[in-house]
């Protein structure tokens, strides 16, 4: 037959570019490139297995820091703002027996923080965030003095070192009502 | 002279776009790889704290996620209260229901991933730490140690 002979037409793929584009504009739309970023925490064991020496010490190795329903911060019996609490973390983790009133030295000292049932999340994460900043502080400057490199960009062995000399030793106690 | 000469024409020559789905395609490809589509529906409003000092949470698969805020929309808030509530995965749940929900969550891994194991808390700015504190407490209970306060990065 006729048919037979006739040559296939080309397919148009001029409408290909479209396709593509209306796919690319959907997953364009639906993607969230969320990294989930956050403040990493370790909870301690509970109350039976806990060793009763973890909180025996000097009360000068303790930062006790109280926040309270209305979102005010207690720091060692004094009112604090917030901006504030960054510096004074520093100064009695770092005191290394200076001042008799705060710690003997970076790996006795204990940060103590009891919060209200009332306080509100979002001063809880920017308390923990200024201690936290407190330590990444301290332990970036130790880097800087030692290695001469930030902490950040040091290899592993050696960031362990540095942590070893500012432990992160945050306590929490049960929230209370006040 | 006239060995040189071109018959050229005036006039820029029309660019070609016969490359043009090739492009497209490379980064509807990339898109289509990076995509996660949320896998649950969130039935609570969370608007995350921001902090300065965060860590990248790594390895997604070994996370699981407790929501906690008010209901989220009208609708909900009507029927639920504006009290802050507790999602886990596709429904409100109690504070009791965490320590199932957490060996559910260790179910389903493989035994040698169990102790990287991360339970990120997603809680809402205005959530109170009462709930908060249930919910470590829990935790504890249930052994996961491993906890990340989700937050937004702070743009300085």
């Amino acid at each position: 037959m006729a048919r037979s002979n006739r040559p296939t037409p080309e397919i148009n793929a001029g409408s290909m570019a479209d396709i593509a584009f209306l796919l690319l504009i959907f997953f364009l739309v639906t993607t969230t490139m969320d990294v989930d970023t956050g403040i990493a925490r370790k909870l301690p064991p509970t109350a039976e297995e806990q060793e009763p020496e973890d909180m025996q010490g000097n009360a000068r190795n303790i930062y006790e820091v109280y926040v309270n329903k209305k979102d005010k911060l207690l720091v060692e019996e004094n009112e604090m703002k917030i901006e504030a609490l960054r510096e004074g973390a520093r100064n009695f983790i770092n005191n290394n027996g200076k001042d008799p009133s705060l710690s003997d030295s970076p790996e006795k000292a204990i940060i103590s923080l009891v919060n209200s049932r009332g306080t509100s999340y979002e001063m809880y994460i920017a308390v923990q965030n200024e201690l936290t900043a407190a330590y990444n502080e301290l332990r970036n400057e130790a880097a800087i003095n030692k290695y001469n490199q930030n902490y950040t960009e040091l290899p592993k062995d050696k960031q362990k070192e540095i942590r070893k000399m500012y432990p992160m030793k945050i306590s929490e106690a049960p929230p209370g009502e006040f | 002279m006239s060995k040189f000469k071109k018959n050229k024409k005036s006039g820029t020559p029309p660019i070609s776009t016969a490359s043009l789905p090739d492009i497209v395609f490379m980064l509807l490809f990339f898109f289509m790889v990076t995509t996660v589509m949320r896998e649950t529906e969130m039935l609570v409003d969370n608007t995350l704290p921001q902090a300065t000092e965060v860590k990248k949470l790594e390895r997604k698969s070994l996370v699981s996620y407790i929501y906690i805020g008010a209901p989220r929309g009208l609708n909900r808030k009507n029927q639920f209260g504006t009290k802050a509530k507790i999602q886990l995965n596709d429904s409100y749940s109690n504070v009791s229901d965490i320590q199932a929900f957490i060996a559910a969550e260790r179910e389903s891994r493989a035994e040698e991933e169990i102790p990287l194991l991360t339970t990120s808390i997603k809680a809402d700015v205005d959530v109170k730490m009462g709930i908060i504190s249930d919910i470590k407490e829990e935790l504890r209970k249930a052994q996961a140690y491993k906890i990340n306060y989700s937050t937004r990065k702070e743009i300085k």
